[in-house]
Parts: C-alpha cells; structure tokens; sequence
C-alpha cells in the first residue's frame, strides 16, 4: 500500500547502494527529481537501468553513481550525444561503467517478462547484428510448436523502479496519461518503486489513455511539482528543449558540469530550491 | 528563374517524393525516427495526398504535428496522435507484427549491402566514438516492409564495412535476410546529398542509380568509401519546386 512522503525520505528508505535502479519515461514524464535527489544523496556503485539513458543519467554517470548500465538509446533526443556516458565508456571518467546493450524491443521485452513473473521475453530481433556478440543476455531459442528460432532475453527485475506521474488521489492511486512508454511495465517488474507526482487530488477522473496504477501495487508517493523537469508533464507543463540544448555544453566539459552538479544539486536542498537556482517556474495550466 | 537549394534540401525532397508515391501506391504507414526522417516525413505530409502515416517510436500513432519536432517525445507528437500506445505494444503488435510499410533509418556508417552502424566507430570494447546505440533501428530495418535510409555521403559514412554491424540491411549479400528469418526486405533506398543509391536487384550490392543536379560521378565515387557502381541510366534528380521549398522552409522555420 502507497505511502506519502518526502521524495528525500523515499530515496532513502528504498535506495541502497549496489541497487538495480530503473528510472523509466520515455522522452515524456522523466523522473528527473528522482536522479537528482539521488545524486544529493551520494549513492554509488548502482546498477543503472533504462530503455534512453537521457540528460538525467548523462547527470547520474558523471556524477558517479552508477558501475553499470544497461540501455537500448543512449543520447540527448535531437541533441546529440551524451558527453558524461561517453566519457565514462571511452575515458572510464569519473570512474569505468560496465554496459550491457540491447534494442529498444529486446527491453521492453525484458521489461514485459519482468512484470508478468516470466524468466525470460521473446521476440524477432537482433539475427544478424553484432549484438548478440557483445550482449550476453541474447540467445536463440527454439518453439517448441513449430522449431521456429526465435530471440530470448532474460526478464528485468530491478530492485527499485522511479517514474513520474500527473498525479495522484489520496488514497495513493496514481493516474499518468499522454506518452505512457513502459512506466506500468518498469514498476511491475521491481521489487519496491517510487511515484513522483505533479499534483494530488481528492479522487481521480478518468483520462482518455490514461495508465492507472492502483495503490496496493505503489510503494512511496511524493508530491513533486515538475518532477520532470526538462521532460515534461502532459497537461501541467511543457518540454524545457532549450535546457536539453543547453546541456550539450554543460556536460562537454568535466570542469564546466562538476560545477553545475555541485551548484544546482549538491547545494540545493530538494527539487522547488533546484528550479529555482536554475530559474524555471513552475507552469500549472490547470 | 529558378530558386537556389541546398543539397540537403534536395535530399529531404527526394525522400518525401518517395514517401509521396509509397503512399499513393498504398503503402502509406511509415516508422520515423527524428532528424532527418522526421524533416521528409513531414514534409511528405504536407505536399501529397493521401498523405504518409507517420508512426514515433515513443508511441505515437498517426501524429500531425504542424513543426518540426526536437525530439520523438514532444508534446505536439502526443497531441495530434490518432492514437497513443505503449511501448512494448509500439515494437510488438505494429512493427514486429508487420503493420509498417516504410521504416525510416539514419547511421553513423552504412556499408556496401546497406547495413548500418549506429552504436561505435572503432573497437566496441575501446571505442574511438561511442554513438548512442540501437534503440529502434534493429527491428525497424528487420521488420518494416520496406526500410528507407536517409544520410548525408561520405567516406567516413559510407564504408566497405561497418565497425559495427547495429541493424541488418542485406547482410553480406543475396538470401541473408532470409537465412536470418528477417521479416521485411530491407533497404530499398537510400538518399543522400548527392543522390539515390539502390541495392543492385542480383547482388544486393548498392548502386547509384540518381543524382543531384551537377553531381559527377567522380565527386559520387570519392565520397564513397567502396568502389561504386552506377546504374546502367543513371536519373539526374528534378530540382526542388519553389512549392516543395517553401513547404520545407515553413516546416523548419515553424
């Protein structure tokens, strides 16, 4: 059952160094809060998961945290590349990351397995490329109804899964709608997750294409308005896409982004003080 | 008096004319990455009728949006969808099921038999270049009917063989793909600054079969990292209409 409480007191309670941590959203409801509150929170050596380690895991990775990574995209949408994972993969800077590489569809499989209690996800994928080269966990395997090979990839059960929702009720019911990706998925997989939300409401009303995760499935619910930030909140606020081309410059240089962590993070207390050292309101069109 | 382009302008034209007729022909639904293909698709969308089906990875079925998107996320994208889905049933029920007719593709290097490379140049575990990685293309080049590739030309881009082979385009010949059990044909275009090459129909091997306006075939032929070979007739590409420019330039400047 769903319990409201501070996001610092969520990421302490739930997220331990050495965990397998997914923060999932896929270019829309980024729980970017979360990663930074965990960055605030110095944990290390964390096993990252995510379908587009994006701008928050650029954060994460050159902020430390992570010792692994497991990914399908990992770049800045539109942008271009995410320089703190490249440094960490071609100079190991500031420290090495082991990744295991799949495709989008070979995640979001792993991810549906996990969720459904399945050892392993199957799907027509990879034959071919050089994935299966350099990604242990993809293998042929055989139906054994008609000898047709197909792919297997083993299921994903993250210790902790973190998204991002528009809100939710009282009773911790959690409502998220618009781009909804595999957030139902990543949070049915793992063994504990946390929900950051724009709002809480007396009920909730129902959404064309909304993804409601009743509250005995959800572990901790916080109340972070633009929780998302530069992603976004279908309905509360909207992309930040000159942050996400800002970043490219932030992040190119190790000096230039250890400064930015230390001011807008480190020595910010929670998320309403980060906004505001880096000047974004919060936009309610409600 | 006609109007001055761009190469690149040309090279979005030519793919949306191709999208254009693909739609006409009945082949409307079209897998989109950003960049470039979404720029074609678009602009695909705004010149013909019927108009392409634009489908987003992120899960966006049948978005009209009326700029340019930065990313496959962007509000617009959701708000003009006919439909918004999940990602597992994105990859699953419309593009492994075999519901895309044309899936678009951009790299970082494609080879001779039209495979590409979109994850490191260089050694993979001691990258020189470390590029974002496979997201969608792999299934998108297995599974879409028809894969459509869109990349600027050059010999650093256009290789004898990929550092990395990310998605399959006719492996290294004639009955890969269906030795590798590959639902789609594969790539049966790709455009680029300077033209149209298509795989050769015996070899597999692709070819230039079209050219910008004043291209030669040595310009072609140095800007490729194999030795090319030219289609018997080889098409010199219509310039851009002042119609299919300003539709360009008021997407892009939207």
């Amino acid at each position: 059952m769903s319990r409201f409480c501070s996001l610092h007191d969520a990421i302490h309670d739930q997220v331990k160094t050495g965990n397998t941590v997914a923060l999932e959203g896929f270019t829309h409801l980024i729980p970017h809060a979360a990663g930074h509150e965990i960055i605030r929170q110095r944990l290390s050596d964390l096993h990252l998961v995510r379908m587009t380690p994006d701008i928050v895991y650029d954060q994460l990775i050159g902020a430390g945290c992570a010792s692994n990574l497991t990914f399908s995209w990992g770049g800045n949408p539109g942008v271009g590349s995410l320089h703190r994972l490249r440094d960490a993969i071609e100079h190991h800077w500031p420290r090495s990351l082991a990744i295991e590489e799949h495709s989008h569809a070979g995640m979001a499989a792993r991810y549906v397995a996990g969720a459904s209690n399945l050892p392993f996800g199957t799907l027509r994928g990879y034959v071919g490329t050089d994935l299966p080269g350099h990604t242990a966990t993809i293998r042929q395997i055989q139906c054994p109804f008609t000898g047709e090979s197909v792919t297997a990839v083993p299921a994903l059960r993250p210790d902790v899964a973190i998204i991002h929702a528009q809100r939710a009720d009282q009773a911790g019911n959690v409502q998220l709608w618009g781009i909804v990706g595999l957030q139902k998925e990543a949070v049915l997989s793992a063994r504990r997750n946390i929900v950051t939300v724009e709002e809480v409401v007396e009920s909730l009303t129902p959404v064309p294409n909304a993804v409601v995760l009743p509250s005995w499935v959800v572990d901790a619910v916080c109340l972070v308005p633009n929780g998302a930030h530069p992603s976004y909140a279908m309905g509360f606020t909207s992309r930040d896409n000159t942050f996400y081309q800002a970043w490219d410059a932030i992040s190119k240089d190790r000096v230039a982004f250890t400064d930015w962590i230390d001011r807008h993070i480190l020595r910010t207390s929670d998320h309403s003080e980060f906004l505001r050292s880096i000047s974004v309101e919060v936009s309610t069109n409600a | 008096m006609p109007e001055s382009y761009s190469s690149e302008e040309l090279m979005i034209v030519s793919a949306a004319r191709r999208l254009g007729r693909l739609a006409s022909a009945g082949h409307p639904v079209c897998f989109v990455g950003i960049g470039l293909p979404s720029a074609a698709a678009n602009l695909a969308r705004k010149l013909y009728s019927p108009p392409p089906v634009l489908v987003y990875e992120s899960g966006c079925i049948g978005s009209k949006p009326s700029n340019l998107p930065l990313s496959i996320g962007d509000g617009e994208l959701a708000e003009t969808a006919d439909a918004l889905i999940s990602i597992p049933e994105t990859f699953a029920y419309w593009l492994q099921a075999g519901r895309i007719d044309v899936g678009f593709l951009g790299g970082a290097q494609i080879d001779k038999f039209a495979n590409i490379n979109s994850t490191v140049i260089g050694n993979y575990d001691n990258p020189t270049t470390r590029l974002p990685g496979a997201g969608g293309a792999p299934e998108i080049a297995a599974s879409a009917k028809q894969v459509m590739v869109i990349m600027r030309q050059s010999v650093r881009s256009f290789v004898e063989r990929c550092d990395f082979r990310t998605s399959v385009g006719h492996g290294s010949g004639p009955g890969d793909r269906q030795r590798f059990g590959l639902l789609g044909e594969g790539p049966r275009w790709v455009i680029t600054d300077l033209g149209i090459l298509e795989p050769d129909p015996s070899s597999s091997e692709l070819t230039m079969v079209a050219v910008q306006p004043g291209v030669t075939r040595d310009q072609v032929s140095s800007a490729t990292g194999w030795a090319l070979k030219f289609a018997e007739s080889v098409v010199t590409i219509d310039p851009p209409s002042s119609s299919e420019l300003q539709a360009l330039r008021q997407l892009e400047m939207a």
